[in-house]
């Protein structure tokens, strides 16, 4: 298959279905906990028993206004569900409910960033609510299938962007970027293993300066990160390649196989369901005044937009550490702990911490942190060391009880231990050397040993003057103070 | 004790004229009499009647029973019983044993009346002559040759017949109101949203109502009482104040403009029965009304709106009876499809198949606007002349059928000419405004009935204006011969 994408332009456009984490479910009370047993959180509205009702769960509304509000939306101040009609064993009512023509959020936009460092704005045509299907199992059943209904009337809230993406790296940013703001807001717990937060991917290519979108195809439930951008890549080489073969490409809608890194064709345009939308009659249209709405507004927490802005202006980061320290509502409180904590230590009289501290505590979250957290698999809230613990280690530093050199040994320690940073830099000595004398020891000990290497140098060879402080640190132990090591070193080298 | 109205019994109960037991007694022994001949209940709750008359007996005795404690009732089977098949009339749900009550049941039954059985009814409520039924058709007391109306004709007929006193029915287009009128007892649909749907089994979701069939205006005020009133298991019912019901009753007339639809007496209606209607609003006049004629120019359209807007939603409300979690499966599916296809196939009947479809075909894509929505625009101009009227007059008046009962199998080949008999109730459903219907004379030795409409939540005037009609009549207290002895053979 072709990897020749040179002219061709491809456009993408997602559907984000996230779940909402409400307690309960969208038109009924039952609970929508993940993994209980098959059928133990369905009643009789999930179970569309004869003349049982919805009730609409106002929470789902709430937090979807919050979304939208977060994304800078008009909020609509009357929406209406609507029936999508289509039979599906595990759909039981035989229509599901959501929202069509009027949504509760309209037009909105949010901003990623692209490889470059530059922005972009990638346009949101509207969010809307509805519910979740249940579950249909097949595996242990032979000739039957097992209809588990405990997902069936979980509140969604579909998420559609413009056709504003133009490679698959673009859809995951985007995608990123909607998964870290729906879990700031708290209405999403992210789970993509366990499918809260999924979505489907409409993929076209056309000519590069061509006007007219190309004939899409949809990729249904990707529910991974890696798998969006493998699926979109398949698909945008596939469509070049029936393309440039003078073929057509089908509207149709694709299925992507992980197994075998594949979209294959599920069904045509031509095959697809007449789902007869109409407004149901079992629930009233949502209105929602401007008191509600400015009230869902004071809810809204510090977005990771508005974090990272803050962290660059007033802590003096990079946008790039501001983006990574801030993907995550968890990291960035982890980060602005240690941060803070550091700068309320022996030696600062507050805790704004300076330009400099701040600096220091991002390479150290970012850098040698999130990598360990990565290696392992691990959130931030699964740290095995705490914002505390982390901050005693870095305030080592700064205090010159250890060099930043030893300080990456002193972290694997307490990855490894689950001990303070002091418990270790006791137990295994590495405490720096700041006494002059012992420093001086040390030096006058290197330069008997090695008379040629100070001849040398004294006759011009400054060069050398590495060589002597590597002695040194290898004597000490590489606890030696590098910089009260450097200025003793030059006096005594210069005799 | 068959004779009396629900109000007689009441008093006759506190007089210690025959315990509640006895009273549910002769009931039960009615209606197993007249059940070959009438086939107007689907299911008789013997037992548990039997045990909620003991319960009320005590009641009674230690005086802690309300006004309704121990009088007998009948639910049309599409409200939901608990441990109770409830069919709706339909094959599908023979085998349906509901697990849980509808909300009109657990206020009637918390009130402490007495449940009988569960009364026939056209298939899922979709039918004028209670011909659809599963079950076969029910009779008119009248004339068992004759149709009872529909789609509570269960209801209207045990009524007339005196072996139940109440009955509760529901009313999507004139379910309540023409069978009350074809078998000459009182029947109120109430205003959309006034009584809870949670439990009824929906046909068309934005027209279905629940209200009652009884022999008075007074009975029909005080089991009202106990229905009406928000529900927040249903986001359609009304979160309004229930007016005291039988308080309102004996208002004066004096000064009530009555509107005379014009619409309605028409060329479709029967000569004599529009005689007999005319005659009837002479007692109004009577009784200090003054009659207006009113035109509502957008009312003729309403039968097509209808059978539009009300197969598009029951082919969806009906869309959950797949043989998959309960009611009637096909033996031996091959795939799914097969599955669906022939327990719907088998398990519904042909009417019901008919509006599925049709309501199918108005929803589909490309058909939408000019069927479901230009009905919809429609409709909103049926509910501005219901407005409009009643800012000239208090309650509008007309006949609730063009004719009386007709044969069995009569118009059951022809669904035109069946639909055509809903052409005057069908207009309040679509405007969901109250209505009802009331005995007003006979003709060729058959009821009619006079139908009267209010504004929304009109309830109270609506019983007050049919109440000073019964008091000045007694159309409502003729029983059918067949049925008139204490014993029936």
């Amino acid at each position: 298959m072709s990897n020749n994408t040179a002219g061709w332009e491809t456009v993408i456009g997602l559907e984000i279905h996230a779940q909402l984490a409400t307690q309960s479910k969208i038109f009924s009370g039952s609970a929508t906990a993940y993994g209980a047993n098959p059928n133990s959180q369905a009643n009789l509205v999930d179970l569309a028993y004869p003349g049982v009702l919805p009730v609409l769960n106002q929470e789902a509304v709430r937090m979807a206004v919050k979304f939208g509000l977060a994304v800078d939306a008009a909020v609509a101040e009357r929406s209406v569900f609507a029936r999508k009609n289509y039979f599906y064993p595990d759909l039981p009512k035989g229509y599901q409910i959501s929202q069509y023509e009027l949504p509760v959020v309209g037009k909105g936009h949010l901003d990623i960033v692209l490889d470059d460092g530059t922005k972009k704005r990638i346009g949101i045509t509207r969010a809307h609510l509805e519910e979740d299907a249940g579950k249909s199992l097949h595996e242990g059943l032979p000739k039957q299938s097992g209809i588990d209904l405990n997902r069936a009337g979980t509140p969604l809230v579909e998420i559609v962007s413009e056709p504003d993406m133009r490679s698959a790296k673009e859809a995951v940013a985007y995608l990123k970027k909607v998964h870290t703001l729906v879990r700031y807001l708290e209405i999403c717990d992210g789970n993509m293993q366990e499918g809260s937060f999924r979505c489907d991917a409409n993929v076209s290519v056309r000519r590069v300066g061509a006007e007219k979108f190309g004939t899409r195809a949809e990729i249904k439930n990707i529910n991974s990160f890696r798998f969006v951008e493998k699926a979109i890549n398949y698909e945008v080489a596939r469509q070049i390649d029936v393309l440039e073969g003078g073929g057509k490409v089908v509207q149709e809608t694709r299925l992507y196989d992980p197994d075998k890194g594949e979209t294959r064709s599920m069904r045509s345009k031509e095959e697809a369901n007449d789902y007869r939308y109409f407004p149901d009659p079992d629930l009233l249209p949502v209105e929602l005044d401007a008191a509600f709405i400015e009230a869902v507004r004071k809810t809204l927490p510090e977005l990771p937009d508005q974090k990272a802005a803050r962290f660059v202006a007033t802590l003096g980061l990079s946008e790039y550490d501001a983006g990574v320290l801030t993907s995550s509502k968890e990291l960035a409180a982890y980060y602005e702990e240690v941060a803070k904590l550091l700068a309320g230590g022996p030696n600062l009289s507050n805790n704004t911490p300076s330009k400099d501290l701040a600096k220091l505590a991002a390479n150290w979250v970012a850098g040698s942190l999130a990598a360990a957290l990565n290696e392992n698999n691990l959130e931030i809230t699964e740290s095995r060391i705490d914002a505390r613990r982390f901050a005693g280690l870095l305030s080592r530093i700064v205090d010159n009880t250890i060099s930043g050199k030893i300080a990456k040994d002193v972290f694997e320690a307490m990855w490894a231990e689950g001990k303070d940073a002091d418990a270790i830099i006791e137990s295994k000595g590495l405490k720096q050397i700041t006494d002059t004398g012992a420093i001086e020891k040390a030096i006058d000990e290197v330069m008997a040993k090695n008379p040629g290497q100070l001849a040398d140098y004294r006759s011009g060879k400054d060069k050398l003057f590495g060589f002597f402080v590597g002695q040194v640190m290898k004597a000490t132990g590489g606890k030696a103070n590098p910089a009260q090591l450097n200025e003793l070193l030059k006096k005594k080298l210069a005799g | 004790m068959h004779t009396s109205t629900l109000a007689e019994l009441a008093r006759k109960l506190r007089a210690k004229e025959f315990s509640v037991t006895e009273l549910t007694k002769a009931f039960l022994r009615r209606i197993e009499a007249a059940q070959p001949g009438l086939n107007a209940f689907i299911t008789v709750t013997s037992e548990s009647a039997l045990a909620q008359a003991a319960a009320s007996d005590r009641a009674l005795a230690a005086g802690s029973a309300g006004p309704l404690t121990g009088l007998p009732l009948a639910h049309k089977d599409i409200f939901c019983t608990r441990g109770v098949r409830t069919s709706c009339g339909s094959r599908m749900l023979d085998n349906f044993v509901s697990p849980y009550d509808a909300t009109v049941v657990e206020k009637l039954d918390a009130s402490g009346m007495v449940t009988l059985g569960k009364t026939n009814m056209d298939e899922f409520a979709m039918g004028s002559s209670n011909e659809t039924s599963w079950y076969g058709p029910v009779k008119n007391p009248w004339d068992l040759k004759l149709v009872p109306g529909g789609s509570s004709g269960g209801s209207a007929a045990a009524v007339a017949a005196r072996i139940a006193t109440i009955a509760t029915a529901t009313d999507t287009g004139g379910s309540i109101r023409q069978p009350a009128s074809l078998c000459g007892v009182t029947g109120i649909k109430p205003t959309y949203g006034r009584v809870s749907r949670f439990g009824m089994i929906a046909f068309a979701s934005s027209l279905d109502q629940g209200g009652l069939i009884s022999q008075t205006a007074e009975d029909a005020a005080m089991v009202l009482q106990a229905m009406a009133g928000f529900d927040p298991r249903d986001s359609t019912s009304v979160d309004a104040p229930v007016p005291n019901y039988v308080a309102e009753l004996d208002k004066p007339l004096a000064g009530l403009r009555i509107g005379l639809i014009k619409e309605f007496f028409d060329k479709g209606l029967d000569a004599s029965v529009e005689k007999c209607i005319r005659e009837a609003l002479k007692v109004y006049e009577k009784l200090g009304a003054k009659l207006v004629e009113v035109k509502l120019p957008a009312l003729p359209l309403s039968v097509p709106t209808y059978y539009v807007v009300a197969p598009a939603e029951c082919s969806s409300n009906l869309a959950r009876f797949d043989g998959v979690r309960y009611g009637y499966r096909a033996k031996d599916p091959k795939d799914l499809m097969d599955l669906y296809k022939r327990s719907r196939g088998e398990g519904f009947g042909a009417e019901v198949k008919r509006r599925i479809m049709t309501g199918t075909y108005v929803l589909s894509a490309g058909y939408y606007d000019a069927y479901y929505l230009k009905a919809q625009r429609v409709r909103q101009l049926i509910n501005q002349d219901f407005k409009r009227a009643f800012g000239e007059v208090d309650v509008l008046m007309g006949p609730t059928a063009p004719d009386v009962a007709f044969s069995i199998g009569a118009k059951a080949s022809d669904p035109i000419q069946m639909y055509l008999n809903d052409i005057y109730t069908i207009g309040a459903n679509l405007a969901g405004v109250p209505a009802m219907s009331i005995p007003c004379g006979f003709v060729r030795d058959l009821p009619v009935g006079l139908q009267i409409c209010g504004p929304h939540f009109a309830e109270a005037k609506l019983l007050n204006v049919a109440h000073a009609f019964q008091k000045e009549t007694d159309w409502h207290k003729r029983i059918p011969a067949a049925f008139q002895k204490e014993v029936l053979s």
